[in-house]
């Protein structure tokens, strides 16, 4: 947008952005692109939190959300869009809330909607930068591809537990997320969140590395993150910068590209491995059918397979605790002349480890469907979740 | 030539909790197998049944990428950093279609 056709500020507008306008590298012409500017944020969650406030803190004139998740009191750990009075309404409702009580001269447009290959191109063609705070590999691939397709910034940010990972994708003839990570991993190679937790500063910091990188593309100051791997560790207080380059056989946006419309994403990261197709060795059981069964004096040797940080949280007097992936290792501690029920929290990473005691010749394994929160919703609901 | 390798948060539950690593070898090849064999559940998260390098774990020489050098090939000296950067999805919730 040329300067003449900047929109102008007001005075409560001047007054707001006041430390702003006396930087030269902002100054009243960039406040006024800020206000010019659009920026869709893919998610309200964890890292869409503190992009999202200080997007619109900073004067961003229009910010777009999507998001289709209701706030849970186990969000407010890190989600700091979101308050205590917002548990079990809609997180954009939350968003559009607090980011007009913080500036009110923003205009936010929400989306209230699973972004698929059937939306995206039309969400994504109504604003300049796109950041990308979403939670799962399929919904990445999407922004990434719906970004090359209508060559839009795509501004990137990824977290795991205590690192973070932070980038500019599909900038000025920069490189893709493709070009990074050619596919995704299948599911269950790599660790999810979900059992792995994630330090609630985190994607703070990595958000308003985002946050920044956005400011910057609206201004065009600085150095942008294309072309740059952010990667940071909180717990050893360390950034280190990887070099990233465009993949000349990238199939997105590279000059041999072979794709040039959108996928089905949830088809594309989730076909099963190999590993995943070899006949199950174990039984599900419900939580109804192990009560019912125990109340007839079933006992079967509990084996817990989460970390022991989340049996000091609840635990279900289980015989032994060995963390899944450690299960192979420690066959000597696990009998083979009784009936084994194995549980995690949700019955992902039991099966797991069911299977793997399948595979060594255990008879009578028995995951337990749902893990030991559908226990504490279905049957002992005195119990925590978490 | 002693190379130490960072290992990510994501795969540390397969080196015993350890950050870093210290192996010996002439190429990046070398380092890794050193690694693998000292660490032999990491493999199958490195490699394809047909031993390739997995497409969502890269291998930085330094601030490098190998596949910018010579790929594995790549020969080491003494007191570079190998890191292993997987592609990670968080967010906070499970991956799409797993569950945990």
């Amino acid at each position: 947008m040329s300067e003449e056709n900047l929109p102008a500020l007001n005075n409560e507008e001047i007054a707001r952005y006041s430390r702003h306008l006396i930087l030269p590298e902002v100054g009243m012409e960039g406040q006024q692109r800020l206000k010019a500017a659009s920026v869709l944020c893919i998610g309200a969650g964890g890292l869409g939190s503190p992009l999202a406030l200080y997007l619109a803190a900073a004067g961003v004139g229009r910010i777009g959300i999507v998001d289709f998740d209701v706030v849970d009191v186990s969000n407010l750990q890190r989600q700091v869009l979101h308050g205590t009075s917002g548990v079990g309404t809609s997180k954009l409702n939350s968003a559009r809330a607090r980011l007009s009580d913080l500036n009110p001269h923003v205009q936010v447009d929400t989306y209230e909607e699973a972004l698929n290959s059937d939306n995206a191109l039309g969400i994504f063609a109504d604003y300049d930068v796109i950041v990308d705070g979403t939670d799962n590999f399929p919904t990445r691939y999407l922004v990434n591809d719906a970004c090359v397709l209508l060559d839009k910034p795509n501004v990137y940010g990824s977290i795991f537990r205590f690192e973070g990972q932070a980038s500019v994708f599909n900038y000025r003839g920069g490189p893709c997320y493709r070009c990074l990570y050619e596919e995704p991993p299948p599911p269950g190679l790599i660790p999810s969140c979900a059992e792995g937790g994630v330090l609630g500063i985190l994607p703070g910091i990595i958000g308003v590395i985002q946050a920044t990188e956005t400011v910057k593309i609206i201004l065009g100051k600085g150095t942008s993150l294309s072309g740059r791997l952010m990667l940071y560790d909180a717990l050893e207080m360390d950034f280190q910068q990887l070099k990233l380059r465009k993949n000349p056989e990238c199939v997105i946006c590279s000059d041999r590209a072979t794709q040039t419309e959108l996928i089905d994403y949830v088809q594309f990261c989730g076909a099963p491995s190999t590993e995943a197709s070899e006949p199950q060795r174990f039984e599900e059981i419900s939580v109804q059918d192990i009560a019912r069964r125990r109340e007839q004096g079933w006992q079967p040797f509990i084996l817990d397979v989460r970390k022991q940080a989340e049996a000091d949280i609840v635990t279900l007097g289980a015989d032994t605790l060995i963390p899944h992936e450690e299960v192979g290792e420690r066959l000597a501690e696990i009998p083979r002349d009784r009936e084994i029920l194995v549980h995690c929290k949700m019955g992902g990473r039991s099966a797991k480890a069911a299977q793997v005691l399948g595979r060594a010749g255990y008879e009578g394994v028995f995951n337990m469907t749902g893990g030991i929160t559908a226990w504490a919703t279905e049957i002992d609901t005195k119990l925590p979740t978490y | 030539m002693t190379v130490e390798i960072r290992i990510p948060t994501a795969l540390r539950s397969y080196t015993g909790s350890a950050a870093r690593v210290s192996v010996g070898g002439e190429t990046v090849e070398d380092a890794l197998a050193e690694l693998v064999d000292s660490f032999s559940e990491l493999g199958r998260h490195l490699r394809d049944e047909q031993g390739k390098l997995r497409s969502f774990v890269n291998i930085y020489l330094n601030d490098e990428d190998i596949r910018t050098k010579q790929g594995e090939a790549t020969a080491l000296g003494d007191g570079d950093v190998l890191m292993i950067v997987p592609s990670i999805a968080g967010g906070n919730e499970a991956e799409a279609g797993s569950r945990s």
